[in-house]
């Protein structure tokens, strides 16, 4: 059986190289960086440092502006409520964000707005996905302390044009710490804190093949954040506990080959993308490819197909060996408790796609084990899989009769 | 493949993959659809209902996910054959354990072809005039 992994941008394999990098970490080279009076903390402490220098050359930072955090998801809280806890006691409680943030910026805002009295704003994208310049200008206020926008979608590939919206920003008012969630973006496109001029992001080594349980936050020089894990003084203080080593330098070796490799990658990827896209687009009717046609990132074709529903689709391409994601409702977490967890992406909604029938959507996010023949079995397969859907689906029944759907809804 | 079935039973795999009774019956005596507004999912429902009151033939077109496909086929072979009285004791919890059960977040896919059942009865009551 076929197996054709295209949900790169939810799990990456690693590296071989980076994983050989790290296995001495784990068994061999286990020491504490914090015991490095002893030899074996030293050498610990040394890899920590060379490491740390590799993912800050990657960024085009200092190493002392890293902070090692377990996750996208944390280095996003640090810089959220790091920055918010900082400010509580002024005056200043506004906080932006886009409306296609993930979760893990839009959680703790929600947190910072319902318990600590800040106010968040959300600035519209358009249809394409890209923040509207006119709609943040009107957003920014006297007391804004925190503006948040990521560099690309991991759903819908958009790339924002970050340094613009940072120029406006700051010619607003340059005190606004400006954050950009670039965890969706690393190996994939330049990813250079000096050209987006930005003054805290996340990375995570998740999109260069690198290790999971590992990211960090890029804080700029004279930035200053709360820590929210506390203990030691590891990391500065801003994020105590144990170094995980092993993943660390897994996340440097992934920044170091990234960085050579990254332009052919992107090439490669990028071609391959473009041939499923048009494979797609020719061979059915009815798709809506959402996101930017251009500015997006090389490996991200997300779609969505009337009359066919999203997890539908999910199962019949995994049934056939082709493993996928989806912004439906349905497909969203089936180890809910119950349907009311079931929610459609809020990204698909954002960019005005119809939430009662934003249900076909779809995400190929390829990576360096796709092949030319993989791409080429997506296109023969799917007509089939989404022509099946349609001859169950009374939508597309109606569609092709001309008949007005007479439909009783159902209270819950 | 090692595990191609995901989050759902055997029974709703095959249901899903190879649905009973799917397409439309053109002189319904009776048709019922239902939807679920937080999902999107649409059910519809066709019988076809003798002067006896038997249900000799079902059919549906779902739009929805596995779990609202599997339960469309389910139900169909459950109440072929039954009187319309029978056909409405048809619950939730007897086509979800049927199919070997579902997913908590799934149950409302169930419930949404006990409702089908329950509206495609109604509108034929009504054709006929029946109370």
């Amino acid at each position: 059986m076929r197996e054709i992994f295209v949900d790169y941008a939810n799990a990456c394999p690693v590296d071989e190289r980076v994983f050989s990098a790290m296995k001495p970490y784990f068994t061999e080279k286990f020491g504490n960086p914090s015991s490095h009076i002893i030899s074996k903390g030293n050498e610990a402490l040394k890899a920590l440092d060379e490491s740390r220098k590799t993912v800050a050359n990657f960024l085009g930072a200092e190493s002392f502006e890293i902070v090692f955090t377990g996750s996208a998801t944390e280095a996003n809280n640090l810089a959220i409520k790091g920055t918010a806890f900082k400010n509580i006691n002024k005056d200043k409680k506004h906080i932006i964000a886009s409306d296609i943030e993930h979760f893990s910026i839009t959680s703790p805002l929600r947190t910072l707005e319902l318990d600590f009295d800040f106010k968040v704003d959300y600035v519209p994208v358009d249809n394409d996905g890209i923040v509207e310049e006119s709609a943040l200008r009107k957003t920014l206020r006297e007391d804004t302390v925190l503006i948040t926008i990521q560099l690309a979608n991991n759903e819908i590939g958009s790339i924002q044009d970050i340094k613009n919206l940072v120029k406006i920003v700051k010619e607003f008012n340059e005190n606004i710490i400006f954050h950009c969630d670039a965890s969706a973006c690393g190996g994939l496109i330049d990813v250079n804190v000096k050209e987006l001029d930005v003054d805290l992001l996340t990375l995570s080594p998740i999109s260069m093949y690198g290790p999971k349980g590992i990211a960090c936050l890029y804080i700029k020089k004279g930035v200053t954040v709360k820590p929210l894990i506390e203990g030691g003084f590891q990391e500065a203080g801003l994020r105590s506990g144990t170094e995980n080593l092993p993943a660390i330098v897994g996340f440097a070796k992934a920044c170091e080959i990234s960085k050579l490799e990254m332009n052919e990658r992107a090439k490669y990827l990028s071609r391959l993308r473009d041939k499923l896209m048009d494979g797609i687009e020719k061979n059915i009717d009815f798709v809506h490819i959402t996101g930017h046609r251009t500015k997006r990132l090389p490996n991200n074709f997300s779609f969505w197909i009337e009359f066919a529903e999203g997890e539908s689709l999910l199962l019949m391409l995994n049934y056939l060996g082709v493993m996928a994601s989806s912004g439906s409702a349905c497909s969203s977490n089936l180890r809910a408790r119950d349907e009311d967890e079931l929610v459609a992406s809020p990204v698909l909604k954002a960019i005005g796609v119809p939430s009662d029938i934003c249900t076909g959507s779809l995400t190929f996010s390829l990576g360096m084990k796709n092949t030319e023949e993989d791409i080429e079995y997506i296109i023969q397969i799917m007509p089939g899989i989404v022509n099946r859907l349609w001859q169950m689906s009374p939508f597309y029944l109606d569609k092709i009769k001309g008949h007005t759907p007479k439909m009783t809804k159902v209270d819950k | 493949m090692a595990d191609a079935q995901g989050p759902y039973s055997q029974k709703v795999m095959e249901h899903f993959l190879n649905p009973k009774n799917m397409g439309e019956i053109t002189d319904a005596s009776g048709i019922g659809e239902v939807g679920n507004p937080s999902c999107g999912d649409v059910m519809r429902l066709y019988l076809k209902i003798n002067d006896d009151g038997i249900i000799e033939d079902a059919k549906f077109m779902t739009f929805g996910c596995g779990a609202a496909i599997a339960s469309s086929s389910m139900v169909t072979e459950m109440i072929k054959g039954k009187t319309v009285e029978e056909a409405l004791k048809v619950t939730n919890e007897t086509v979800a354990e049927a199919l070997g059960g579902l997913p908590p977040a799934k149950i409302h896919c169930s419930v949404l072809a006990q409702q089908a059942i329950e509206a495609a009865i109604k509108d034929y009551k009504e054709k006929k005039g029946i109370k």
